[in-house]
């Protein structure tokens, strides 16, 4: 941990969400406020805390007072802070958002949290191989060399119930264990940090801000299976990840955590970084290999699994970032430890990454088997202003719609699966009234037609006709018998396709259908979209009654559609109107009516 | 192959870039891809006499370089504008209005999505999530991340980029 006691410290979170929320900003500020009053204060930089919705966040530690967050933070309000704060000694009461020593409303963010991944995510510079050290860093790959057999590590895994991170579950140690029966004299240990589905960013975070535990995790796999090779495949979206990735690798190369003959044993290991470059399949693990070797990344069938024949054709084992970052703490506080948390069948935590419609919406760590509606109304905070809840996307483009009417269900393998929905890995998306069902299927069906890698003629060609169907019902020209169309594609393509991304791709569509049948229904028979999403379906006019003629909506109208005289009632042309909602949204008199 | 006139402008400053990044990774198997990554980010796209030159140093057929650079969204076969928006349109993004975001774009910019604009300033591109789901919609300017947009505060940073 990050050095406290005499020196105040001023921490900075910067992950690739600070810093688009304007983090950097921030830091500068307080180097040039603290250079300039020449105060004796620790400036640090951290990664993604988790509270994405507060970013730029700021925490304040003063010497014997306990750490102090603050919130929304941009550079015109550091002065104060300084001023105040580290000066005078006095938090800026308004602008806190968390304090280690009494309650804030955001502390329910927490409360429910055990944050075993995330055990350094938001304390540590992501950057500094010392303060990961500091944090009991590299002591469990110390124990698994020095104290263990690679037998042994695969057992504490088994009993620890480990379960895939990446979405299908698959129990950790017993693929280790396969991997390491493998006939072969050369493996490798791979890590899948290819995060691609939408609404997912839990493994960009864990990168950016922990790079170091998904490295020791790795090499002890190594250990595990004999592998003296690693490699780390990473989307090439996420460059500050490849970055502190590179940093992190060197620090401990130049430490001995990496290399020959590591602690003093004749366990040699050494890593590799492949960027993606942009192929959503590649996420599968055969995909990636031909990825890794330099081809098209197409999945083939299996088996052969790669435990068996793997990259370069020798025995292979690929987890996901997040599995990864679990190993050294398994392997640190024992099997039973982690056991402790989750349920019979799914052990441990998992991270979620929240987003859409929710009040809080950022990355949390919560016990396997926690209430649905835990995680989105306490946790989350619920869906913002007057909206209503009406389903959580599991999953991304291989999950499902959770409606309300399952919010009850606890957060594990088993019972996400009996819904329809999956565990995914870790995104959870929250739509409201707003979100229109049909436009969601659409959106997900045009996410993996496109990304379809064209092997199987069922998910080449079937995912383009559903979206076809789909494209035709958002603009009012769905048809009788196109529901029953969408389900006998859907039924085909899952049993057609050789990978994950054809055998999930209907998921989007089959659980609307299920639990939102209504929604498509109006849009076929009555050519009316419910949410009022579907621009095509939708008519804006401007009702006289409520129209003040103060001209702010032929101002915004980048397509010249409405016109009125100053003061005067205004109108839109209905063929110019291309409902891009700019009139409805600027309008302070609620004039302007979709229908 | 999809060369356009414009995508085959090899010149010998270009030729020079591939045999210096192939020389580096000689003998280096699977090394095609981070070949074409940094040729592409050194030279701004990749040429059709651009790749027929990797896939000599490389010692790969021609085809199985096309087949890769055309396989892998980050690679461009067409010069890109100056600078390029990326509209996010992951979930998060979409349900937050990433779509009226892309339409504000094309709209101010006079292009179609994907399309660069004829002074060779603008691309205007739709990404898959760029992994800022929280500040959803989000829309990337080279490196720069801007959160929260709407499609009038889009609008007003691409009209900064111009000047």
């Amino acid at each position: 941990m990050a050095e406290t006691g005499t020196l105040a410290q001023v921490t900075v979170g910067l992950s690739s969400c600070g810093i688009a929320a304007g983090a950097a900003d921030v830091m500068s500020a307080f180097e040039s406020e603290i250079a300039a009053r020449n105060l004796d204060v620790r400036l640090r930089r951290t990664g993604c805390v988790g509270m994405c919705y507060s970013e730029p966040i700021v925490d304040v530690d003063l010497p014997g007072e306990g750490r102090q967050t603050y919130g929304g933070i941009t550079a015109e309000q550091v002065g104060r802070i300084v001023e105040e704060h580290l000066v005078g000694g006095t938090p800026v009461e308004e602008w806190l958002v968390r304090a280690e020593d009494r309650e804030l409303p955001d502390e329910a963010y927490y409360s429910r949290q055990v944050r075993l991944v995330l055990r350094n995510a938001g304390t540590i510079d992501p950057e500094s191989i010392d303060e990961y050290i500091e944090a009991g860093g590299y002591a469990a790959l110390e124990k698994a060399l020095t104290s263990m057999t690679p037998n042994d590590v695969i057992a504490v895994m088994k009993e620890s119930g480990l379960r895939g991170r990446g979405g299908a579950g698959f129990p950790t140690g017993v693929k280790w264990d396969l991997a390491k029966k493998s006939p072969g004299e050369k493996k490798y240990v791979i890590v899948n940090a290819d995060e691609g589905d939408p609404g997912a960013f839990m493994d960009r975070s864990i990168l950016e801000g922990d790079p170091h535990s998904v490295l020791e995790g790795l090499a002890i796999a190594g250990f595990a299976i004999g592998a003296d090779e690693g490699y780390f495949y990473v989307r090439a979206e996420y460059p500050l990840a490849v970055k502190r990735l590179e940093i992190a690798i060197a620090d401990a190369r130049e430490r001995g955590f990496i290399g020959d003959g590591l602690f003093g044993t004749d366990f040699s290991f050494d890593v590799h970084v492949k960027e993606g470059a942009g192929a959503f399949v590649c996420g599968e693990e055969t995909a990636l290999m031909a990825s890794i070797e330099g081809r098209r990344g197409m999945p083939r069938i299996r088996p052969p699994y790669p435990a068996v024949e793997g990259l370069w054709r020798k025995p292979s084992n690929i987890n996901n970032v997040e599995t990864y970052a679990n190993v050294p703490w398994i392997i640190a506080n024992g099997p039973e430890a982690y056991a402790a948390y989750g349920t019979e069948t799914s052990k441990g935590t998992k991270v979620f990454a929240l987003a859409g419609k929710i009040a809080r919406g950022g990355l949390v760590e919560v016990p396997m088997g926690i209430g649905l509606r835990e995680v989105i109304d306490e946790v989350g905070g619920g869906v913002p202003g007057d909206h209503e809840f009406k389903a959580v996307q599991l999953g991304g483009p291989s999950g499902g719609c959770i409606p309300r009417e399952h919010f009850d269900i606890a957060v594990d393998y088993e019972s996400l699966v009996k819904t329809g929905a999956i565990m995914g890995s870790g995104g959870m998306v929250v739509m409201d009234d707003t979100t229109c069902m049909v436009d969601i299927a659409r959106f997900f069906l045009n996410f993996t037609q496109d990304e379809s890698c064209g092997k199987c003629t069922f998910c080449r060609v079937g995912t383009k006709r559903m979206l076809e169907v789909l494209e035709r019902i958002c603009e009012g020209e769905g048809r009788e018998g196109d529901i029953e169309l969408l389900e006998e594609l859907g039924d085909k393509i899952v049993s057609s396709s050789l990978c994950g991304l054809g055998q999930s791709a209907p998921n989007p569509v089959l659980t609307t259908l299920r639990y939102f049948r209504d929604e498509y229904e109006a849009h076929i028979n009555e050519k009316r979209c419910p949410a009022h999403a579907c621009k095509p379906l939708l008519t804006y006019t401007i009702d006289p009654e409520a129209c003040t003629g103060c001209t702010l909506c032929d101002k915004v109208c980048p397509v010249g559609a409405v016109s009125g005289e100053r003061k005067g009632i205004h109108t839109i042309d209905q063929e110019l109107c291309t409902k891009c909602d700019a009139c409805r949204a600027a309008c302070k008199f609620d004039a302007v009516i979709v229908e | 192959m999809g060369a356009t006139h414009h995508a085959r402008e090899a010149t010998d400053e270009n030729l020079a870039v591939v045999d210096e990044i192939a020389a580096e990774y000689a003998g280096r198997p699977g090394s095609l891809i981070p070949i074409l990554q940094r040729v592409q980010a050194r030279v701004g796209y990749l040429p059709a006499d651009v790749m027929e030159r990797i896939a000599e140093r490389a010692g790969v057929p021609a085809s199985q370089v096309f087949g890769v650079a055309s396989f892998y969204s980050q690679f461009r076969l067409k010069p890109a504008g100056k600078h390029v928006a990326r509209v996010c349109h992951g979930t998060a993004c979409h349900v937050q209005g990433a779509p009226a975001l892309t339409d504000a774009l094309c709209a101010e910019l006079g292009v179609e999505d994907g399309e660069t604009t004829p002074d060779g300033e603008f691309t205007v591109e739709s990404v898959a999530c760029v992994g800022c789901c929280s500040l959803a919609p989000v829309m990337m300017i080279e490196d720069d991340t801007f959160g929260r947009l709407t499609p009038d505060e889009a609008r007003r940073i691409v009209r900064k980029y111009g000047k």
